[in-house]
């Protein structure tokens, strides 16, 4: 089979599409169940496999979209597909922690095990397909449509303020998206195209620079509440709280993700002279980011909470290294994501570990682990410390990149930014004693047992990658280089163009 | 012959007209039983095929019949092809109902049939004289379909109400249009146009004050604020099925006489008539979305949703442009499945011989009978507007004219509205599906398993270009018919 020419994108697109369509046929019963998670299983690892092909496959040489597929659609709209050097890492991250949250959710969800699983391919799907999408209609769908599993996830399936925390997230998100919508009708109508790549092409001439503003603000509105940025993060700490582990992990891991992943592909591409003028504000809205929600995650009794206010902490890195428009900035933005993606959805599965023995994740009811569980506290301190961005773990590659783009586009900005990563050491330090040093004192804790094969096997890979691209980061920045250097490039001709129309 | 052949255009009103007829003589002349009832209810669904057939094979032009009063184009063959799918469900659906109820009367689907005929007589209407008549002979026939539940206080009272209000704006758009036909010397629309056309329309305080009384009386028709105030009553009185109906073919016959009334009779004055659907769309937008919020039966709460959704359904409209139109048309095919699926789930809620419409009554509905709340929840998010459901491609249909022609205060309230509204679809998927179950339902009839079905495989099948391509491309030659 030719890769080039076989349509590969929509096979790994749509084939947990399939895993759902076979699940939803499997009779009500135990039996059923355990067939359920075995077809999840091996549907979330083949379609892993496939995705690798992509990889493999894949020429980092280039900025071109590579393994391109079009097709007509409705009306004037196009299905097209297609992936370059920063999206095509996003679609392994995806394919490479759903196996992970289908192992997670093995034993810890008992209850409507059938409609979990469907839930979660279908997401998958989604996921898969807002960073494949090349047409804006096809975007806006994959988009917009991952609420509706995510919803359930969070209602059916979570924690005792389920019911508020769905809503919430789910009214957020989609009050951002519509005024995504109505800006993309304006782009189709003003641009006469739907098409993305062309859109970045033409996109920098093709809107004025009033346009672009209002643009720039109705994806922001969409973008910056998925990401999420001070202060409309309100709705993730509820959500990660109340979701069930699983979902914590692909909410951190790869929903965050699609916030950061929309503005390098519209935002700075699309409307360059709105992103220069607005990256103030960003830088602004960043750095009260980092530094308050470092503050809030210090101050935090429930252990999901706490990292979920790191999340929005980390996510204020991201978006301060886009709008640096330096490449290391752009690098270490689009490294943070991945490696946060790793390291955050970790967090969530180590949580959800004790969680599954002790039910509770009150920091108070935990201390001494380390006498009771050593793998699991060795586990856990790796990926505090790559939280902390500790040297030596992917998260300090990601925020020193991030603050060396920062520093070169605006000092204090860097400097702000930088007393976040002491606060993140203060909070997920002082959060990893209480939980895990200390006397084992808790009646309780006393016959809590170690991590199980099953859940080693999980943890195991996310140790090695988090390791691994500590030590060879290259690994990542090669492939996405070329399509960030071009990125920055168009985006410092946009802006070069429009001055010089500007002088005369 | 060949003089019958000159009525070729008309011969699915005719069929339905004599077929209408023959099944009168039917019912009367057998015993007055339940028997009767359904077998006649069938040979109407048989009609109403055959007639659908009759127009799917007329070729596509454009044909004037009796002077111009009729006419036959792609955009009344588009709506015409609605309406009977619209009425031929919602007697499909009336059958285990009206069963149960003791109310199965072979005059029931006649009723239906009679209406079907006055709104595929609305939608070819091109004359003041065969709009009237149109409208009310669908609207007589509504009249007495909302009060059949003779015995029933709230059933009388919704028929009492709409015979009121709906007297009411009859008699709203008759004096509008004697106020045209005063101002321009005609009832053909044709000759309006040519006045409306003519530079000093727009100072033609007459012909103006005759377009808003027209509007109003059509506002009615459709429910559309501030003229909505019979529905939640009619809705929630009416036999279920009934409401059904109200809710499917009507709407889409007076949304076709309004575009068609705008587009061919009022053509030079679209700023005239463009700030009063803008403003009725808004209102009914947002009123549909607050309103929605407090309700607890089901039926109420869908009269406020199809407040709703027509408001969203005229943002395509307000653009006054083709691809509005096509969007309005669009929004129409989709609102009508979605509506007929949802009647069918909330027709399913029935314990023994009892109706349930309380909407908390839903509640665990996921756990005891998943089909069905699968069912119902991709409904409901789909008349939120989430892709990739039908829903969301109406909604796209309809605001990216609106964007086009440059209505973003109306696009930005339109989605915004769409997003409050999502709450009250989504509080229903939260009673589903995070609540403890309650005692089941009764196990669904096949009648209403069908329909669910078709209407879920729509509103998923309609991403698909093979699908929803047809129908895009089929509303927009409707349109192009259109004059607007």
């Amino acid at each position: 089979m030719n890769v080039e020419t076989s349509p590969i994108l929509s096979i790994i697109t749509f084939l947990p599409l399939l895993g759902a369509a076979f699940i939803a046929f499997l009779p009500r019963n135990a039996g059923g169940d355990r067939n359920a998670r075995h077809t999840a299983l091996y549907t979330t690892l083949f379609t892993f496999a496939i995705s690798l092909i992509i990889w493999i496959n894949f020429d980092p040489r280039t900025a071109d979209f590579q393994f391109v597929e079009e097709m007509d659609w409705i009306g004037p709209f196009k299905y097209k597909m297609g992936v370059d050097g920063i999206s095509m890492l996003f679609v392994i991250l995806t394919t490479f922690l759903m196996p992970l949250c289908i192992l997670a959710s093995w034993e810890s969800v008992k209850i409507r095990v059938k409609e979990y699983m469907i839930a979660f391919l279908v997401l998958e799907t989604l996921m898969i397909g807002v960073f494949c999408a090349l047409d804006l209609m096809l975007f806006y769908l994959f988009f917009e449509a991952g609420l509706i599993p995510m919803f359930l996830i969070i209602g059916v399936w979570g924690g005792k303020r389920r019911v508020y925390a769905s809503f919430k997230f789910f009214l957020y998100t989609l009050l951002g998206s519509v005024l995504m919508l109505l800006a993309m009708f304006t782009m189709f109508s003003v641009a006469g195209t739907a098409d993305i790549p062309t859109l970045m092409q033409i996109g920098p001439t093709k809107f004025s620079r009033d346009l672009q503003f209002w643009l720039w603000l109705a994806f922001f509105a969409s973008f910056a509440v998925k990401m999420p940025m001070w202060p409309v993060h309100t709705w993730l700490p509820d959500a990660h709280v109340e979701a069930p582990t699983a979902g914590s992990v692909i909410l951190a891991g790869i929903l965050l993700k699609m916030g950061g992943y929309g503005f390098l592909r519209f935002s700075l591409p699309m409307f360059p002279l709105a992103s220069q003028d607005l990256a103030t504000m960003v830088f602004t809205l960043s750095v009260v980011a980092i530094i308050y929600t470092s503050l809030v995650a210090l101050a935090q009794e429930d252990i999901k909470k706490l990292i979920a206010y790191s999340s929005v902490a980390h996510m204020g890195f991201v978006t301060m290294g886009i709008f640096t428009f330096q490449q290391q900035g752009v690098d270490g933005a689009i490294f943070q994501m991945l490696s946060h993606g790793i390291v955050s959805a970790a967090l969530f599965l180590c949580v959800g570990i004790v969680y599954d023995r002790m039910h509770t994740r009150e920091i108070a009811a935990y201390g001494g682990l380390a006498d009771r569980m050593p793998i699991y506290a060795t586990v856990l301190m790796i990926f505090t410390m790559a939280n902390v961005g500790l040297p030596g773990t992917s998260g300090f590659v990601g925020e020193f990149l991030t603050l060396l783009g920062a520093f070169k586009a605006n000092t204090w900005v860097a400097f702000f930014a930088t007393t976040g990563v002491i606060l993140s050491a203060a909070y997920a330090l002082y959060l990893y004693r209480r939980v895990v040093f200390g006397t084992l004192e808790k009646a309780s804790l006393k016959s809590i047992t170690d991590m199980t094969p099953r859940e080693i096997a999980i943890m195991a890979p996310l140790v090695i990658l988090t390791i691994v691209f500590g030590f060879y980061p290259a690994f990542l920045l090669d492939v996405m280089a070329v399509s960030v250097k071009q990125l920055v490039t168009n985006f410092e001709a946009a802006v070069a163009h429009s001055t010089a129309l500007a002088v005369p | 012959m060949s003089t019958l052949m000159t009525y070729a255009p008309a011969f699915p009103e005719l069929l339905l007209a004599v077929a209408a007829l023959l099944f009168l003589m039917l019912g009367a002349f057998n015993d007055d039983n339940d028997k009767t009832g359904a077998f006649v209810g069938w040979l109407a669904i048989a009609a109403m095929i055959a007639a659908g057939a009759l127009i799917v094979l007329q070729p596509a032009d454009t044909k004037s019949l009796f002077n111009g009063a009729f006419v036959v184009d792609q955009f009344a063959r588009f709506m015409k092809l609605l309406i009977l799918g619209g009425s031929a469900v919602a007697i499909l659906l009336s059958f285990d109902y009206l069963t149960a109820k003791g109310l199965m009367k072979f005059e029931y689907p006649i009723l239906i049939l009679l209406s079907t005929i006055g709104m595929m007589m609305m939608v070819s209407a091109s004359d003041l004289i065969s709009l009237y008549m149109g409208l009310e002979l669908q609207s007589l026939a509504l009249y007495v379909l909302a009060a059949m539940h003779r015995e029933n206080v709230r059933s009388s009272e919704s028929g009492l109400k709409y015979f009121v209000l709906g007297g009411l704006s009859s008699g709203m758009l008759l004096y509008g249009a004697s106020l045209v036909y005063g101002f321009t010397g005609s009832t053909e629309f044709s000759v309006i146009a040519n006045i409306a056309q003519s530079g000093t329309a727009a100072g033609n305080i007459g012909l103006i004050v005759g377009l808003v009384f027209m509007l109003v009386g059509l506002a009615f028709k459709i429910s559309a604020v501030p003229f909505h105030m019979w529905t939640p009553d009619v809705y929630q009185g009416a036999p279920t099925p009934v409401t059904a109906f109200f809710a499917a073919a009507p709407k889409m016959a007076a949304m076709g006489l309004m575009m068609r009334a705008l587009g061919s009779a009022f053509p030079g004055l679209e700023a005239q008539w463009q700030q009063v659907i803008w403003f009725v769309s808004i209102a009914s937008m947002l009123l549909g979305a607050f309103a929605a919020i407090g309700q607890n039966n089901i039926k109420r709460l869908m009269a406020y949703s199809s407040i709703g959704h027509v408001g969203f359904a005229l943002v395509g409209l307000a653009a006054g442009t083709q691809e509005g139109a096509q969007g309005v048309l669009v929004y129409l095919a989709i609102y009508l499945a979605m509506t007929l699926g949802t009647f069918a789930c909330i027709l399913a809620m029935q314990r023994g011989q009892d109706m349930i419409e309380d909407i908390d009554q839903l509640a665990g509905l996921a756990q005891n009978n998943l089909p069905m709340a699968f069912v119902l929840a991709m409904l409901m998010f789909s008349l939120a507007g989430i892709p990739p459901l039908a829903g969301f491609w109406a909604k796209v249909y309809v605001f990216w004219p609106a964007v086009k022609a440059g209505l973003y205060p109306l696009a930005i309230i339109g989605v915004v509205a769409s997003v409050i509204g999502a709450y009250y679809y989504l509080r229903i998927v939260k009673i589903m599906f995070f609540d403890e179950p309650k005692e089941k339902f009764a196990p669904i009839s096949t009648n209403l398993a069908v329909v669910m079905g078709a209407s879920l495989f729509f509103i998923f099948a309609f991403a698909i270009p093979q699908l929803g391509g047809p129908i895009v491309s089929a509303a927009e030659a409707a349109a192009k018919s259109l004059r607007l």
